[in-house]
């Protein structure tokens, strides 16, 4: 993208609230945000390190119930309980990081199933704590100083600047050694140890990156929603977040991006002409049809036909511009 | 600067593959090791930089013990080694392929790359420069774009050892490194392995086209159902009465 | 003490079922190398065709169940000829994908036809249990045993003599040999996946009418079957029947003794225990078919 587009697509950013006022369209741009940040924490996980972990929705799911919880019943602001619930989130992606380092392929994802079906049950039957299936209700909405950030427009800016750090993070990763260590161990592994890539280290450091980042869209989500439920472990989450990482171009940083406001607005506009279960319906075909047609996602092949001939996946050119 | 291999044992699964194997490699030499097929010398290569524990020996670099430790530990240390299959990051290019094999030339963490300062922007600047060094040396400048794993056999080989020689080692093992070549392409290799040598690398290869051990090597080992059972310059070697036994014969072309 | 034989006799019947869903995906895991996320659906699919031929055409509970296997076989023999044999040379991730695909396609088709409402499969057995001493145990129970016991048997016998079997362990082992003596490949492998598929779902036909049938059936399902496997060793026909039945008895045992709310934690318990453990499974050293 040219400095003229990302100009212009950051003042329309910055802006939007004013052009886009309907608080139904603002209410999915919010909700793409937060799903962008979820997919950009995967793509870290599954597009650049190489591991499938499908219990993503684990690291989501304990971000909002953390924040959620330490708001409510502790009576704790927003951004303590927002910090906590990244850290919680990056506990649970050392966990299953120091996993990885056991397992590989089909079984590493069998375990973060299982680590994260475990995690849904004690939701469920831990009512104590959580409530169990009636959920939370009434979670706070965040405060800014002596502001509270209850209205769509103020949610908006807090998404944005969620999203935009989160994209930050990513890139600034990406382009360094870090990334391409992560890439290496995706290429391989054994090769990637030969020249010094210590696999340990930067498994653990991805899956803890990864986790944090999706704890910080659990706490939105938890303090967007003002409700928080078992549901939030639910595989439908997962998945989605898979499809849109792997729509968009795993390994690239835009495809999450793309990806989750594709298949935010996608099924809004689907809603209208269809239930829920022909979306999810449509989602597995696309899914199945992707594999074969688009391997790679849409981003790449976008780049791929702007330039002509076959570049290497992209990965760490570091703009020095 | 010595890498010492003491008492070498290793077996899995019943099979004895390393039966106290022994050997020094002399610091800025080449050594090659050779012997029949099964004679344990990739079982070595893996046993000394960290792939495959040891059953029992120990292997020592600059007085300090590599038994043990990762292949990454290994690799920081100075001993850096290829693969007898051809062994790139396959969808990366091979300028991508070489600059990520610069890992260790940088020690930039986690804070430091979120932090960004001037410091890490000057260093990427600077791996950027090694990188068409590298690439350069090896004689890839016109692959430098393409896929790694798009480009003919030869070439990749010569994209493993460019990303070896990225790792900065000190001791470089090369297993195989003439294996499927052409004898253009094994001249070109033996070249860059002078050539790597007189840059003060130390270089331990395992090979089994003699044209090209005798060719290059100061020293040869070799091996035999996982005992060394000759070591010498490669005109005693060619000489020596068990060696010929052992190959039933050929002291020219492929074993 | 009573309560101990109770558990072990309902652990069983629910492990003979456990057992045919593990012994079909050690198949197409173990052998195939395919990460079937999908086989939970096959086992959902045969519940509800079981359904359908016994609420709508009325047919008889035998007559139902092998409805549900020839569905299952046909629909497993389709999915592995359209989508897994195109994709063979790829890396298991994508196979993984794919089935991933197929398992939310299944899932959410069946929402769509069925309805989220649970159902309630017919069965022509009386309802009053039969009491042996401290035991009680429905007649249906007991027929879904019988069957399931019956058809572990029927994969025993192909495994190991019929021709078939035959082909199938010499492909997995060496597949360019047995290629070479004439084993067609493509067939093996499109039997294979139809066999094991086959299988879930007459596990699912056999469960259906003790327990409910509703569409999300199948995520547990897959689960268990995965962690049968994992316990019992990938390819291992012998650890699949042995690790189907002390799954079964496991739940039933923490159901009873611990929590009935967490009685599906055990298949993941055991998922993650046996994989940081002892990953090959608890009879690694048996034979493997492949």
């Amino acid at each position: 993208m040219t400095a003229l587009g990302r100009g212009l697509l950051a003042a329309a950013m910055v802006t939007l609230p004013f052009w886009l006022a309907d608080p139904y369209y603002l209410h999915v741009v919010i909700m793409a945000g937060i799903f962008g940040v979820l997919a950009l924490s995967l793509n870290l996980l599954l597009g650049y390190a190489g591991q499938l972990s499908l219990g993503h929705a684990a690291f989501f799911g304990i971000g909002a119930y953390t924040s959620a919880l330490l708001t409510l019943k502790r009576e704790w602001s927003f951004w303590p309980a927002l910090a906590a619930a990244i850290a919680l989130a990056a506990a649970a992606g050392w966990i299953i990081g120091r996993l990885a380092l056991k397992l590989r392929g089909a079984y590493f994802v069998l375990v973060t199933i299982s680590f994260a079906g475990v995690i849904s049950l004690v939701s469920v039957n831990w009512i104590e704590l959580t409530n169990g299936p009636l959920g939370l209700p009434g979670v706070p909405a965040p405060d800014l100083g002596p502001w509270s950030l209850r209205t769509k427009a103020a949610f908006y800016y807090l998404v944005l600047a969620a999203v935009a750090l989160s994209y930050a993070v990513c890139r600034r990763l990406v382009c360094s050694r870090i990334g391409r260590a992560f890439v290496a161990l995706r290429e391989n592994e054994p090769l990637a140890e030969s020249i010094g890539v210590d696999v340990t280290h930067y498994l653990v450091l991805a899956a803890v990156v990864s986790a944090a980042m999706a704890g910080l869209g659990g706490s939105l989500y938890a303090h967007y929603t003002r409700f928080v439920s078992p549901e939030v472990f639910l595989f439908t989450y997962t998945v989605t977040m898979v499809i849109m990482v792997v729509a968009g171009g795993k390994g690239t940083l835009a495809g999450p991006l793309v990806g989750a406001v594709l298949f935010t607005a996608l099924p809004e506009a689907l809603r209208l002409a269809a239930s829920w279960q022909w979306q999810m319906l449509a989602y597995g075909l696309l899914l199945v049809l992707l594999v074969f047609f688009l391997p790679r996602g849409i981003v790449p092949q976008i780049v791929a036909s702007f330039s002509g001939h076959p570049r290497s996946a992209p990965t760490s050119r570091t703009p020095l511009q | 600067m010595t890498l010492a291999v003491s008492d070498l044992a290793v077996s899995f699964g019943g099979v004895t593959a390393l039966d106290g194997v022994s050997f020094t490699v002399r610091p800025g030499s080449i050594t090659s090791i050779i012997g029949p097929n099964g004679a344990g010398k990739t079982t070595a290569f893996n046993a000394i930089t960290g792939y495959l524990q040891p059953t029992a020996g120990r292997i020592n670099y600059d007085g300090a013990a590599l038994t043990g430790l990762r292949p990454s530990a290994i690799a920081r240390r100075g001993v850096v080694r290829t693969f007898q299959r051809t062994s790139v990051f396959p969808s990366l290019s091979v300028a991508d392929n070489v600059l990520t094999g610069l890992h260790l030339s940088s020690t930039a963490g986690f804070l430091d790359v979120l932090v960004r300062r001037r410091w890490l922007v000057l260093e990427e600047s600077s791996l950027h420069t090694d990188v068409e060094e590298i690439i350069g040396f090896v004689g890839l400048g016109h692959r430098r774009d393409e896929m790694a794993s798009a480009l003919p056999y030869g070439e990749q080989r010569l994209v493993e050892l460019a990303l070896a020689l990225a790792a900065r080692p000190r001791v470089l093992l090369l297993d195989e490194p003439g294996a499927g070549m052409t004898g253009a392409e094994k001249t070109v290799v033996s070249g860059l392995i002078r050539q790597v040598r007189e840059q003060g690398v130390t270089i331990l290869l395992v090979e089994h086209d003699m044209r090209m051990v005798m060719g290059i090597s100061d020293t040869v080992i070799v091996l035999n159902h996982g005992r060394v059972i000759a070591e010498g310059t490669p005109g005693e070697i060619q000489a020596h009465p068990d060696v010929i036994r052992a190959y039933l014969g050929a002291p020219r072309g492929p074993a | 003490m009573d309560q101990l034989l109770q558990h072990l006799v309902n652990g069983l019947v629910l492990g003979g079922t456990y057992a045919l869903l593990g012994i079909g995906l050690t198949l197409i895991f173990g052998l195939m190398n395919v990460v079937n996320f999908a086989h939970g659906e096959f086992y959902t699919l045969g519940a509800y065709v079981a359904f359908a031929a016994l609420t709508l055409a009325g047919v008889n509970f035998i007559v139902g169940i092998l409805a549900a296997i020839v569905a299952g076989a046909a629909l497993g023999w389709l999915c592995e000829v359209t989508l897994l044999r195109p994709l063979r040379s790829e890396s298991i991730d994508t196979t993984m994908l794919v089935m991933i695909g197929v398992w939310i396609a299944m899932q959410n088709g069946e929402l769509l036809v069925w309805g989220g409402v649970a159902k309630s499969i017919p069965h022509p057995f009386p309802t009053a249990p039969l009491v042996m001493g401290p035991v009680a145990i429905a007649p249906l129970r007991v027929i879904v045993l019988i069957l399931a016991v019956g058809l572990i048997a029927s994969s025993w016998l192909l495994i190991h003599q019929t021709k078939l079997g035959r082909a199938m362990r010499a492909t997995f082992q060496d597949r360019d040999t047995a290629a070479l003596m004439g084993v067609s490949i493509g067939r093996v492998h499109a039997a294979t996946f139809a066999f094991g598929s086959a299988l879930a779902s007459a596990a699912g036909a056999l469960l259906g009418p003790v327990f409910l049938v509703y569409p999300s059936m199948g995520d547990l399902a897959s689960l268990k079957a995965f962690s049968v496997v994992i316990l019992g060793g990938l390819g291992n026909l012998t650890g699949a029947t042995v690790g189907g039945l002390l799954l079964g008895i496991a739940e039933e045992l923490g159901a009873g003794y611990i929590s009935s709310g967490y009685r599906d934690a055990v298949g993941f318990v055991i998922i993650i225990m046996v994989l940081l453990l002892r990953p090959s499974g608890l009879f690694a050293r048996q034979e493997r078919i492949g």
